[in-house]
């Protein structure tokens, strides 16, 4: 039948797509297994004896264990910080809705709008005053503010679908509002407050708007560092792989992990 | 919205309001948000009225609209616009044809869809600054490129990607980035078609372009829209992959408004001249969201 032959070609065509898209990365995480000679050869070296020089020379050289770790505290900081301000929200409006949930839902999304240029330089010059310029403690607030929406928005719709009758229960047996959020929800709602968790430690983990013009060198995340290897002196191919590769391989990993979470999240909820 | 059934309460949530107080649980969101939304733009726009450069620090004072006509008269502002606008509607483009023509390809059954699926949707994952420096450097440079390397296989010039078409290779890179994000929602959109609409229609004799545009295109026309307006939002404002390719160059070839108002700002320190094009940011990306916030909310409802 012409069926198998056609489905064939669909999976010729569906691989190909793939391979071709997926690509860069792929060459990317090859190279960082060369020599820097072996990175710029021409032809491109396909079959090469892989060698970790350039994640060892990567942590040697600069400073990337720190890059590496003010990531790490500013993704999961902000993270941490967005869902101790967002679970009592989402928490206050999924279960006692009033007329005016919607509205200060629809306001919370639009926060989100602000163009993130358009407030720079009054942000760029209370940094400086406060001295937040290059520091872990300025990006950890931006970024928290930033998700935020997101953050309210996501757990809202999660908190929307846990039974009220549980929660109905324990009021009846005397829970104060405290207990019934963090006996009753919270443990009730973990796999929605983790996917939450994790979009918005993906975002802040990729966020290149305000890294860079906030953070040079102490403060910096690794998209800042990454950044400097812009500059054209030398062709540093190599470490420039294996710094990316290490500073994307956790994210993609997570990414790929709760691409239907994101989904949602990162409509608003408009697309499920 | 009707009190029919007065007899039970656990079906009418509005009675328990008063016995709670949420204010302390919902107060301190709203504030923190309030704060942020609202006093860095009163600084922009209060900047953007006044005579403030870093550099001549003596030159101060009220200046009203002067920061604003300057930047009209600025042939780099309109060159910026232009370049915001072909930016971001090229990339738009780009992304919802890919995007869709994706997402109806692996909708399909095929051996190993999971993991192709997962290939497609991996570059959103990648930090912006890494895309832009792998696409710069292995992949469009003019002589160790990959590209160069395919073009001289054919024995064509390998393309100066940068100098030559700086816009087209910029608006490659962040496509490049984009159509997984597009892919990936309108995926999830497609997934939700009722198979036996579907099945109905290949019965009534409808063949595969029919069928898309019939049933999946508009089955797909919010997801389409949605992806559109938060694309835009980020695409109005691209920056990391400018600042490590092109720096708004050649020129202003690829200086974009956030390339402009960070070049004038941040590098000049003209802190007036920046504000007053931040305010013009702001309004452009408001217009976006008003549409935006129309749609969700229309979904908030329905909900």
């Amino acid at each position: 039948m012409s069926d198998s032959r056609q489905k064939l070609w669909l999976t010729i065509l569906a691989w190909t797509i793939a391979l071709l898209v997926f690509f860069p990365i792929f060459w990317m995480a090859l190279t960082s297994f060369k020599t820097e000679t072996e990175a710029i050869s021409t032809p491109p070296s396909l079959f090469f004896v892989p060698t970790l020089d350039n994640f060892t020379e990567v942590f040697a050289r600069s400073n990337y264990a720190r890059f590496v770790w003010n990531s790490i505290a500013v993704s999961f900081g902000s993270t941490l910080l967005a869902l101790a301000f967002a679970v009592p929200a989402a928490y206050a409006m999924a279960f006692f809705p009033t007329k005016r949930t919607p509205s200060i839902l629809l306001w919370m999304l639009s926060t989100k709008m602000m163009p993130p240029v358009g407030v720079l330089i009054p942000i760029y010059l209370l940094f400086k005053n406060l001295s937040l310029l290059d520091t872990v403690t300025g990006l950890l607030i931006i970024y928290t503010l930033i998700n935020l929406p997101i953050v309210v928005w996501m757990l809202y719709t999660y908190f929307k679908d846990v039974p009220g009758e549980i929660l109905e229960a324990g009021r009846v047996d005397g829970a104060k509002p405290m207990q019934e959020l963090f006996l009753l929800l919270i443990p009730l709602a973990v796999p929605g407050i983790a996917s939450t968790g994790l979009l918005s430690v993906i975002l802040s983990w990729n966020e290149a708007f305000w890294s860079l013009n906030l953070a040079s060198s102490n403060g910096a995340p690794l998209t800042a560092f990454i950044a400097s290897f812009s500059s054209p002196q030398g062709l540093f191919w190599a470490k420039l792989s294996a710094a990316s590769l290490m500073a994307i391989a956790p994210i993609l990993i997570v990414g790929w992990m709760s691409q239907r979470q994101l989904v949602s999240g990162l409509t608003f909820g408009a697309v499920k | 919205m009707t009190t029919l059934a007065p007899t039970h309460p656990a079906t009418k949530p509005a009675r328990k309001n008063r016995e709670v107080d949420t204010r302390p649980l919902l107060w301190p969101s709203i504030a923190v948000l309030f704060l942020w939304m609202i006093v860095p733009l009163a600084m922009t726009l209060y900047f953007s009225v006044i005579r403030y450069n870093l550099l001549s620090p003596d030159l101060t004072g009220f200046v009203g609209l002067e920061n604003y006509a300057f930047l009209f008269d600025d042939p780099a502002l309109w060159t910026s616009l232009w370049n915001t606008l072909v930016l971001v509607g090229s990339v738009l483009i780009i992304t919802v044809v890919f995007g869709t023509l994706f997402a109806v390809l692996y909708n399909q059954e095929f051996p190993g869809r999971g993991v192709a699926r997962l290939l497609v949707i991996a570059p959103f994952f990648v930090m912006p600054t890494v895309s832009a420096l792998v696409w710069k450097n292995m992949m469009m440079h003019p002589v160790y490129g990959l590209i160069a390397w395919l073009q001289s296989l054919l024995g064509i010039q390998p393309t100066d990607w940068f100098s030559n078409y700086p816009m087209l290779a910029v608006i490659i890179i962040i496509a490049w980035q984009w159509v997984p994000f597009a892919f990936l929602i309108l995926l999830t959109a497609i997934q939700s078609l009722d198979t036996e609409q579907k099945e109905a229609a290949r019965i009534d004799g409808a063949g595969p372009l029919a069928m898309f545009f019939y049933i999946t295109l508009p089955h797909l026309s919010r997801a389409i829209s949605v992806v559109i307006m938060i694309e835009t939002i980020f695409l109005l404002t691209i920056f990391a992959e400018i600042y490590v390719t092109t720096a708004g160059g050649p020129g202003t070839a690829t200086t974009n408004l956030a390339w402009l108002i960070y070049s004038v700002g941040l590098l000049q320190f003209d802190v007036g001249y920046a504000s007053a094009g931040g305010i013009i940011a702001v309004v452009l990306a408001n217009i976006v969201a008003i549409f935006l916030v129309r749609t969700v909310s229309r979904n908030l409802q329905q909900a």
